[in-house]
């Protein structure tokens, strides 16, 4: 391996007035004064929010209008601050539904608690908790910053997936074959 | 100014002090929000820029360009210190305490009275200075008003009776000690040039300015051209002086807390604020009269001469308004050099502002004022 020997000079005199490289800072500043700012008028401008972002939790409704959310509680479980609640019930009967057993009856987040982990998205075996764009929640009081279930379902919409997985269990059952 | 100069001394004098106040204070602030829109400007952000009262919100141009400029957050700034709670903490010696914010103003008030401010051209078609007190021991009066803004900062530190107040009213103390012999070592070479021998001696600024502005090569090239190792002394004084950075260790925010105001807060605050912008600007004023020509307009283009262009010699009001303008110009182009500066260099370490005091400013002011006061013996015997 060459060794490559590195001239360490001494300072020169000018070096030593700091003079010169004072200038050379102040030539520094005096471009970025002229330079137009670099910041972002937040609440009129907003930055663009890049994919993959991990915002406020919500629920979603499939395209035929059914809550996703079958209760199983993983989201609950998994959640590390503990800010979901849920309290989980029968489908009530008549609705059509009753082959899918179970729905959250209540389903709270806390937003004080939530901290945008994205563990509840991912541990959901129905699809039916996600992390929206949404990042900026404000609210007067504590009550008013935990998201209940309606809201939850406002917040997501719904998802235009077409499994239908419960339909063409019910389906497939009706049919007298085994699950799909 | 007939009328002005037959009021009884007293009342004259009232009036004087009081146009003092009204100058200063709005420019004292004024500086502080320049300060702030330069260091934004330097880090390339935009500065306060949202405040508005709520009449301008439909002046149509005005109205958006002053508050995207922040002259509103100026006043929001003063109101907040008029009507902040004046808390006095409960360790202080109280008379001390609150005395040196007043200490603090008075130097930086009373130097602004001996800074020749512009010139008119008198009856006998003279160019007379516009000044509030015309003495001749001029930047002596200078020197030795503004030499006393330490004891507030000492007074400040001592009464406070906290760590870090003291440490800070230490450290200006000895700096501002160490720099004032640099400072008046380097402002010599001028008065040596300007009294040649047979001529009555003075240290007067406006004879300096006088000096700048006659005729030929010599007359009338500034004193920065002809004596910059003097301007450069001169001006390092003056940051260390005026506790600016790089040289802020009074204040050091990051190892001081806030230096000798670090007890203060609301009004006295504000007062050790405006005593720091009052001092650079007669600190600036200074400089722009010692070594930039004062109101002459470029090196040698005087203010005379500029008025005959214009056409307006005749006039002394016109010809004063001028000066005045172009003096006031140089003052803000040096405030901001003093922000410029302060928002690139960073801060020097103790030792290293102690070490650049002595060792180094000293002796070459010493060496500065040997070989001008050799030179212009030679020249002027």
């Amino acid at each position: 391996m060459a060794v490559v020997p590195i001239q360490r000079k001494p300072l020169t005199f000018a070096e030593r007035t700091y003079l010169p490289q004072i200038a050379a800072g102040l030539m520094t500043t005096i471009r970025h004064l002229v330079k137009p700012a670099e910041t972002l008028q937040y609440p009129e401008q907003r930055p663009a929010i890049p994919p993959g972002y991990r915002g406020a939790p919500a629920l979603v409704r499939d395209p035929h209008g059914r809550e996703k959310c079958v209760s199983c509680q993983l989201c609950e479980f998994v959640c590390p601050p503990k800010a979901i609640r849920i309290s989980p019930g029968a489908v009530p009967e008549g609705s059509g539904r009753e082959h899918v057993e179970k729905g959250p009856l209540a389903f709270d987040i806390d937003m004080l608690r939530c901290i945008y982990c994205g563990l509840c998205e991912e541990v959901c075996p129905e699809e039916a908790i996600f992390l929206l764009n949404q990042y900026s929640m404000s609210g007067l009081t504590r009550a008013e910053m935990v998201n209940h279930k309606d809201k939850l379902l406002e917040m997501g919409g719904t998802l235009p997936d077409t499994h239908f997985k419960w339909d063409k269990k019910k389906a497939a059952e009706e049919a007298g074959g085994a699950h799909h | 100014m007939d009328f002005f100069l037959n009021l009884p001394l007293l009342v004259q004098v009232a009036l004087k002090g009081l146009a003092v106040i009204c100058v200063i204070f709005p420019i004292a602030g004024a500086c502080s929000m320049a300060e702030r829109k330069v260091s934004a400007w330097i880090q390339s952000r935009p500065g306060p820029n949202r405040t508005i009262i709520p009449a301008f919100r439909w002046v149509p141009v005005v109205g958006p360009f002053l508050q995207k400029l922040g002259a509103f957050q100026l006043l929001a700034d003063g109101l907040k210190f008029l009507f902040k709670e004046e808390t006095v903490p409960g360790q202080v010696n109280r008379l001390y305490f609150i005395l040196a914010p007043v200490i603090a103003m008075i130097p930086a008030l009373s130097t602004v009275t001996f800074v020749p401010f512009g010139a008119w051209i008198d009856r006998d078609g003279r160019v007379a200075p516009l000044m509030l007190a015309n003495v001749d021991v001029g930047l002596l009066a200078v020197f030795a008003v503004a030499s006393l803004g330490i004891y507030s900062i000492i007074l400040a530190g001592w009464a406070s009776n906290s760590k870090y107040p003291f440490l800070g009213a230490m450290r200006a103390s000895a700096q501002l000690v160490s720099y004032e012999l640099s400072l008046t070592l380097s402002v010599l070479p001028v008065f040596l040039w300007i009294n040649a021998p047979g001529t009555p001696g003075t240290m007067s600024l406006a004879k300096v300015v006088e000096f700048q502005s006659q005729a030929g090569f010599w007359g009338g090239s500034w004193f920065f051209i002809t004596m910059p190792v003097s301007a450069l002394i001169f001006i390092i004084a003056l940051f260390a002086e005026t506790n600016r950075q790089p040289f802020d260790m009074p204040e050091s925010e990051s190892d001081l807390v806030g230096g000798f105001h670090t007890e203060y807060g609301a009004f006295k605050w504000a007062l050790f604020f405006v005593a720091e912008y009052s001092n650079m600007i007669v600190g600036s004023g200074v400089f722009v009269l010692l070594f930039l020509g004062g109101w002459n307009p470029l090196p040698w283009i005087s203010l005379a001469t500029l008025a005959g262009w214009l056409g307006i010699a005749a006039h002394p009001v016109l010809v004063g308004v001028v000066s005045i303008v172009i003096f006031i110009g140089k003052i803000i182009g040096m405030l901001f050099f003093f922000m410029w500066v302060r928002w690139t260099v960073p801060r020097f370490r103790y030792d290293q502002v102690m070490e650049i005091g002595w060792k180094k400013l000293l002796p070459l002011a010493i060496a500065n004022l040997v070989v001008y006061a050799v030179g212009i013996a030679l020249i002027q015997k």
